[in-house]
């Protein structure tokens, strides 16, 4: 934190201790800016606006003391400093109680404001360290981002602490966007290979030439293009987790290549020789049918029964609605720390709108609607106007057909899933030819 | 060269003249011209606190000297501003006019024995800083350069009479 980095307030109704004092920290290079009173402070406050605030106690109409626990209700993290005259040090003693960092008298010694404020940015600095240093061993052993108190995700958590401190092979199944990567990253996190990688590996978005060399990486000159030697995620993920997402969408000839390397533990790099080694764990996730898959011969049984060793099922969102308050007020949270933004309260009606919204987006879905709801919405609350999809919900409740809504439904899926209609048709729980005759009934366009 | 109002308000130490003008000179690439004004200083003193206004004085040499390219003022009273107890000096910060106080600098005022070469070296940096300010200076991170701030004598001990390099390239930008 250079100094250019701080940003001091200075709250005072005189004129003149506002400038003397922004003229006094301007020459040590702070960011600074001022206030002839608390009103005006409070305005526009966010969390991480100021980083010290120094504020005259007796002011008009807000004292020094209220605003100092307004200040702090918005901003626990600002650090404020009250200025007093002498006759007031009792009030200033309870400004400290309140939660003031320190406090100094009128008129101020200019050696011992240096020293309040190089003790102040020392103390900034030594809380965000902890902050940061608190948040990686979150990360490391809670189920960050893994939220829930419905009995369904409680389970989905014993399973989690049964499953990961053994080698199983693990599939995690769910729908798309109810978070089977965070489980996958829990179960890691919570394993003794946490000290090496967990390498994540999107088998739907490659082609298989693609994914064969993603995952056992090449020699140089293995083809077109591959003008080095490289590592394939395989390889990364030596001593650590694999895990394979969407692992229904492997090709026929990758799914034996996946086999040999799941029995043998040995593989070689597309275009080479040489045998390289590996020891992983491997957890694996789909939101197919993967039993179908095996019996339309698609996938490959044995590989389905070296995959599906302990399964995860993730229910989706709609079947544990009483998790969605949770994880609303969870993303609220998050997003208020990542925007700077007050902290928002979702009113009543909207947080009836969102536990009656079906939600085939899943947890995805909901953060992102948060996410919005966040950057359009007003504190203290958001309303539902500020959901995305208020309006539709709305539309749905008036004189429409069961067809009208039913079209209006498909529309919005589709767009939602940018027209991929697999996706599409299975957040809808449909097969893909009734989607396409659905998409043929109603006229429905990309736009 | 520039030339440069070296004024002197109840400022008693007279031999130190030539070293405060050799210094402008070396430092700044300034002649000055010594003036003694005629000025009534109770309006510039507060009784309440036995000390003078130094913004106010700041001021008071802007409206009456404002030919000369810059304008340094001495004073052996001590300054304040209202929020402070004290202030060393104050300059405005690319502006023209500066003030230094030797009040505080003499060791006699920390009961010490007085010693004449710590306090014209006292003074040389304090006249340094402030003239710094107004060259556009802030406050620099170099413990021992000049622009380096100190609230306390100790502090303005530790520093040399000397900008650093990144101060000095700022200076002769002027
Ligand atoms: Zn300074
Ligand atoms: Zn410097």
């Amino acid at each position: 934190m250079n100094n250019s980095d701080v940003k001091i307030l200075i709250v005072d109704d005189e004129q003149i201790v506002r400038e003397s004092l922004t003229h006094w920290f301007e020459e040590d290079g702070y960011q600074v800016s001022s206030a002839a009173d608390a009103f005006d402070v409070l305005k526009d406050l966010h969390p991480g606006k100021y980083d010290i605030m120094l504020v005259d106690i007796k002011m008009p109409k807000m004292s020094g003391l209220e605003l100092l626990e307004k200040v702090k209700e918005i901003d626990p993290d600002c650090i404020v400093i009250i200025i007093t005259a002498y006759a007031s040090v009792p009030s200033a003693v309870q400004a400290l109680k309140n939660g003031a960092f320190d406090y100094v008298t009128k008129p101020i010694d200019p050696d011992e404001l240096s020293h309040l404020i190089k003790n102040a940015i020392k103390q900034k600095k030594l809380k965000e360290e902890n902050v940061a240093l608190k948040a990686s061993i979150d990360e490391m052993f809670s189920f960050e981002g893994l939220i829930g108190e419905s009995p369904e995700m409680k389970k989905v958590f014993e399973l989690i602490k049964i499953v990961a401190p053994q080698d199983t092979t693990v599939m995690i199944r769910g729908e798309s966007g109810t978070g089977k990567e965070l489980i996958a990253r829990a179960i890691h996190m919570n394993s003794p290979r946490r000290y090496y990688p967990i390498i994540p590996v999107n088998c739907g978005a490659f082609t298989e030439t693609l994914l064969e060399s993603e995952l056992f990486g090449h020699e140089k000159g293995a083809f077109t293009g591959a003008q080095y030697r490289r590592k394939g995620k395989i390889e990364m993920a030596n001593g650590g987790t694999l895990f394979l997402d969407e692992v229904g969408s492997v090709s026929q000839k990758m799914q034996v290549e996946l086999l040999r390397v799941l029995e043998t533990k040995q593989f070689t790099r597309v275009g080479g020789t040489e045998i390289v080694k590996v020891d992983f764990r491997l957890i694996s996730a789909t939101n197919e049918n993967l039993e179908r898959l095996v019996e339309e011969g698609k996938f490959r049984e044995d590989l389905y029964y070296r995959l599906n060793v302990f399964t995860i099922y993730v229910p989706p969102l709609r079947e544990r609605r009483s998790d969605i308050p949770v994880l609303a007020n969870y993303f609220v949270q998050k997003f208020a720390r990542q925007m700077n933004k007050p902290i928002l309260k979702i009113s009543d009606e909207a947080m009836e709108i969102l536990l009656n919204h079906s939600w085939p987006g899943n947890v995805r879905e909901l953060e992102n609607a948060i996410e919005r709801a966040m950057v359009v919405g007003k504190p203290p609350e958001i309303k539902p106007s500020d959901l995305p999809f208020h309006l539709e919900k709305v539309n749905s409740f008036e004189s429409d057909s069961l067809e009208e809504v039913e079209k209006k439904h498909i529309q919005r899926v589709l767009s939602k899933y940018d027209w991929n209609i697999s996706k599409a048709a299975q957040a809808l729980n449909i097969d893909r030819v009734t989607l396409y005759n659905k998409i043929k009934k109603y006229g429905l366009q990309k736009n | 060269m520039d030339q440069a109002a070296l004024i002197l308000l109840n400022f008693n130490a007279v031999s130190l003249y030539d070293k405060i003008t050799n210094n402008l000179k070396q430092h700044f690439n300034l002649n000055s011209r010594t003036i003694i004004p005629d000025i009534d200083l109770r309006k510039f003193y507060s009784e309440e606190r036995d000390q003078y206004y130094s913004t106010k004085l700041i001021e008071y040499a802007l409206l009456n000297y404002s030919e000369f390219k810059k304008i340094l003022m001495i004073t052996d009273f001590d300054l304040y501003v209202p929020v402070l107890t004290f202030v060393f000096g104050e300059a405005q910060l690319n502006g023209k006019a500066a003030i230094v106080s030797a009040h505080r600098l003499y060791p006699e005022f920390y009961g010490l024995p007085p010693n004449d070469e710590l306090f014209i070296s006292r003074l040389i940096k304090e006249i340094n800083h402030e003239l710094g300010h107004t060259y556009g200076l802030r406050h620099c991170f170099n413990f021992e350069c000049v622009m380096h701030s100190s609230s306390n004598v100790d502090e303005i001990d530790i520093k040399s009479e000397n900008f650093c390099n990144k101060c000095l390239e700022k200076l002769n930008l002027f």
